[in-house]
């Protein structure tokens, strides 16, 4: 059976053996763009220039016979929350709109090291606080394979532009879900990884202690390789702590062979069938690598998506206070004082579902209140950090589902917001333990709409999440994994 | 009835470290507006703090000076509220956790002041009102500072002034902050409160925000005080609220009641690890603090010998007791170098803040010098005198001042004879003292010590003369 192909490595060796030049394959890219992007919504910002600007250095590299490194001139994406030097960074919200960061995030930082080549800014939910990317003030991305269906979020912009093959990888952010619950939805691969090994400076809060970035790709070997690429201690994080030496493409195509991989009967209540039946043979492939399947119970699972809640909403608050209207971003036009100009920018420039949140977590964190939710969330984080620590004194891998329904029809989300915060219930616990975790396609549904699965590891064990993804994805890909039938098909 | 004033004071100190708490900019004062800054202190979206090490090793050292515990593990927390020159809507301080606990500082009078903490936080950046215009510059935000909250220990405003006098002294000896309370550098809020005397409850208190004077703090609380018994005495009740002074017309005025009071949300900053402190590096800096002033104090009257007056003057500003050390370091009684400190160089100085810098002339090495020669015997003190007042002038050395034939005295002989010369040159002197102006005599002692070019010894030639004319 052939490997399934890294498309990283697959342009790194067209540009090294000269099939095609940089230039060309960005200017490939971006006819793709102006081409699929109305109807896929998934980028808010071109970045035309700076992306030929790039490719040319890279192809002046080649032609100069300097070695480039893997990364090298392959087009991507970052999403609108990740700072970029002189590029609007607008998390997709009318009150940052026009600002232009004057710093670079680390992780930008360290791909611009890589020579990559920024095809522009991707959409996503206002501030990363929705489940669609419909709380865009741009309006959603839309799904790959069937634009009447969202692209999930918040890193919907990023899903919808790997899946729809207009950019090769992705960079999102991932708080309760918005890396692999896009990636889920568009039928790719999203990594989650463990909190502190990617720095987080430069990436706009939404809630710190949670917030993530990692890749969005079409191939695990892919995210393996950004993901080597973005892992490194950062001194401007306090919270970093980068790989701690683990290099995980090294190890990604080890036998799995006597690998413990745990199923946690709790991560199979109330999901839909299609999706239980998906994890149930996904689980099958598995026994037949060789691995083992455990049964354990994760029972502080339940307080998961009000922790999340609670918590992720508190911080929200906190970090988006500075939106005021007095350095950067939307200024409201007429105001009388001070406190009106705050007041007047801040309920024109922020969103339905974003004042929502601020809202929530200013009251949490209330005196009278704090106790009541803001310390009891905080103390059942620490019972559920416990649960995890102790599954994996069992288990090697844990296999859930990423998402327990399939990407909605664009428009279901938005009306009911209850509804929504629970399509993240299998994706918050990992944040709120801190662990890494990567969704891979494991099927789809009657209507044609890809599920996920999501193999979640120890802290710091991608390396062991990777080898087990990649192994099913080779497994299984010609049956699990459908290319969009759009954009640019290498 | 009689009232007792029951007071607490937060005071602010600026560390004077050289960076700001979470980045790397400059903590210098003054500078144009938003020259001090970068995308962390200003806040800009996506920055993250990342804490000054530093600034924990300052504070730290802060609390140990003042008798605190050291918190082997605190951590940061957001203190939020909405103020432009807040860049980020919260500030990052220390809620539940702070670094230094328990400690205290004793006044003269043996009443120990207990202090229930100190933490580190960052100052914001301040607002400049300009032609109907408000900017705001962030140049002081960032800038690390340490709050040290007493408990309402304070029975007398005297007992403020010590306090704070007190703790500029020790701040400055431990070399953490300038304490300049004009810059800034250096703010108090005080709560105050009185009651019944003999009354063990405390009544409702105000807090007066912001103080950056010793002695319009102490205005303000005499005032406040008294407008606290006038409502008591009129039958109201005290309104627990936070007022503001006014110097100028030397009221108070309120800022905000109690129901205004904001709600801070505090929590801890995600974006911070815990603060760990070892044994050994509390060890460490433990061996940094040096003398302070109370025990320094002790030390000059106990062992130097240094009335207890002057060593209080000597002690009050850190570089002045340096300097007496070095100048008195070794020679035969320290306090010639106290003396001359105080009587001479201190003339020559204008104001408290002057002194404190200290910024002369002479010396300490250059000082010791001169005391070296009073000191063998080979100048009197006239000429010491006279010689350093020409050095705080001209900044010359004493080598280049006194030369050799300068030194040694005028032997008896010679004294004599120029004291009948002096006799017979002052008549007039004569008659007066003859006639019961014992002052006159100084006329003819004069005149001897400006004829020996100051190398007569005055008390002798006193005596000499008072011989000769009686």
């Amino acid at each position: 059976m052939a490997e399934v192909k890294s498309k990283i490595k697959a342009i790194n060796k067209m540009l090294t053996s000269k099939e095609i030049s940089c230039t060309e394959l960005t200017k490939q890219y971006l006819d793709a763009i102006n081409n699929t992007n109305g109807d896929l919504n998934a980028y808010v910002n071109i970045t035309e220039e700076a992306a030929l600007n790039s490719a040319k250095a890279v192809d002046d590299k080649i032609a100069g016979g300097e070695d480039i490194p893997l990364l090298a001139g392959v087009p991507m994406t970052l999403k609108d929350n990740i700072s970029t030097n002189g590029v609007e960074t607008t998390c997709c919200s009318k009150i940052l709109q026009g600002y232009k960061p004057i710093y670079d995030a680390t992780v930008w930082s360290l791909l611009q090291k890589e020579n990559a080549v920024l095809l522009g800014k991707t959409n996503m939910d206002e501030f990363a606080m929705g489940s669609s990317c419909e709380t865009s003030v741009f309006g959603g991305a839309k799904n790959p394979h069937n634009i009447n269906h969202v692209a999930g979020g918040s890193s919907g912009g990023v899903a919808s532009a790997v899946g729809g093959n207009i950019a090769v990888y992705g960079l999102g952010s991932d708080t309760g879900g918005s890396i692999r619950q896009p990636a889920r939805f568009c039928g790719i691969v999203g990594l989650k990884p463990t909190y502190g090994s990617v720095s987080r400076y430069g990436l706009i809060a939404y809630a710190s202690s949670l917030d993530q970035i990692g890749p969005i790709t079409t191939t695990v070997e892919d995210s393996a390789i950004v993901y080597d690429a973005i892992a490194k201690y950062d001194v401007m994080d306090s919270t970093s702590q980068g790989n701690k030496g683990i290099n995980t493409c090294d190890t990604l195509k080890n036998d799995i062979n006597g690998m413990k991989i745990g199923i946690a009967k709790e991560y199979l209540e109330g999901i839909r069938d299609d999706v239980k039946e998906a994890i149930i043979n996904a689980c099958k492939v598995y026994e037949s690598l060789g691995a083992e399947i455990v049964y354990f119970d994760l029972p502080a699972l339940k307080y998961a998506l009000p922790v999340y809640y609670i918590l992720a909403c508190a911080e929200a608050s906190s970090n988006l206070g500075r939106y005021d209207g007095i350095r950067y971003g939307y200024k409201t036009p007429t105001y009388n004082d001070v406190n009106d100009m705050i007041c007047k920018t801040r309920s024109e420039g922020f969103g339905s579902e974003v004042k929502r949140r601020i809202m929530l977590g200013t009251y949490v964190l209330s005196a009278g209140y704090y106790d009541a939710y803001y310390k009891k969330a905080q103390n059942l984080r620490g019972t559920i950090v416990k649960e995890f620590k102790n599954a994996f004194e069992k288990v090697d891998v844990i296999l859930a589902p990423t998402v327990p329904m399939t990407a909605f029809e664009v428009g279901k989300a938005v009306s009911d917001p209850i509804e929504t915060y629970l399509t993240d219930i299998c994706t918050v616990p990992i944040n709120i333990a801190g662990l890494p975790a990567v969704s891979v396609p494991c099927g789809f549904n009657a209507k044609g709409m890809p599920i996920g699965m999501q193999l979640i590891g120890n802290t710091f064990h991608e390396a062991t999440i990777l080898n087990a993804a990649w192994q099913y994805e080779n497994a299984t890909h010609s049956t699990m994994f459908k290319s969009a039938e759009m954009g640019v098909q290498l | 009835m009689k009232y007792e004033l029951v007071a607490g004071l937060e005071t602010h100190v600026e560390l004077s470290t050289k960076t700001k708490i979470f980045c790397s900019c400059t903590t210098e004062f003054g500078g144009d507006p938003n020259t001090h800054c970068c995308p962390i202190c200003i806040g800009l979206p996506g920055t993250l703090p990342k804490l000054n090490k530093e600034v924990v090793r300052y504070a730290i050292r802060a609390g140990l000076a003042t008798n605190c515990e050291i918190s082997r593990i605190s951590k940061m927390d957001r203190k939020n509220y909405c103020y432009p020159d807040l860049s980020k809507a919260y500030q990052i301080s220390q809620y539940d956790r702070p670094l230094c606990k328990n400690g205290y500082i004793e006044l003269s009078n043996g009443r120990k002041i207990r202090l229930n903490r100190i933490h580190i936080e960052e100052d914001a950046g301040k607002l400049i009102h300009q032609k109907g215009d408000t900017y705001v510059d962030y140049n002081r935000g960032g800038v690390p500072l340490i709050e040290i909250v007493t408990e309402p220990d304070f029975r007398s405003v005297d007992e403020v002034k010590e306090y704070v006098e007190k703790l500029q002294l020790i701040m400055r000896y431990v070399g953490v902050s300038d304490c300049k309370m004009q810059e800034g550098s250096m703010r108090c809020d005080v709560n105050i409160s009185v009651r019944p005397q003999g009354q063990e409850e405390f009544g409702t208190r105000t807090e007066i925000k912001n103080m950056n004077s010793i002695t319009f703090m102490a205005k303000a609380i005499e005032y406040e005080t008294e407008r606290q018994i006038d409502v008591i005495e009129s039958g109201g009740k005290v309104q627990q609220e936070t007022l503001r002074y006014d110097d100028v017309t030397n009221t108070t005025s309120s800022m905000r009641g109690k129901e205004d009071a904001n709600d801070y949300r505090y929590f801890r900053d995600p974006d911070l690890v815990t603060i760990n402190v070892t044994d050994q590096e509390v060890e460490e800096l433990e061996k940094t603090i040096p003398e302070l002033p109370d025990e320094k104090l002790k030390r000059y009257i106990d062992e130097l010998g240094i009335p207890e007056a002057d060593a209080q003057l000597l002690v009050k500003y850190k570089k002045v007791a340096e300097y007496f050390e070095q100048a008195s370091w070794d020679t035969a009684n320290p306090r010639t170098a106290a003396n001359f400190i105080i009587g001479q160089i201190f003339r020559t100085i204008e104001n408290e803040s002057a002194k404190e810098d200290f910024n002369i002339l002479v010396s300490a090495e250059s000082l010791k010098e001169l005391i070296k020669l009073l000191d063998d015997k080979k100048i009197k003190m006239n000429l010491a005198k006279s010689t350093l007042d020409k050095m705080l002038k001209t900044g010359k050395i004493v080598g280049e001042l006194i030369s050799e034939s300068d030194m040694g005295g005028l032997d008896e002989g010679a004294t004599k004879k120029l004291c009948q010369e002096a006799v017979a040159a002052n008549p007039n002197a004569v008659a007066d003292y003859k006639n019961g102006k014992v002052k006159a005599i100084k006329a003819i002692v004069g005149y001897v010590m400006k004829n020996s070019k100051g190398k007569a010894d005055a008390v002798a030639a006193e005596n000499i003369i008072k011989e000769l004319i009686l």
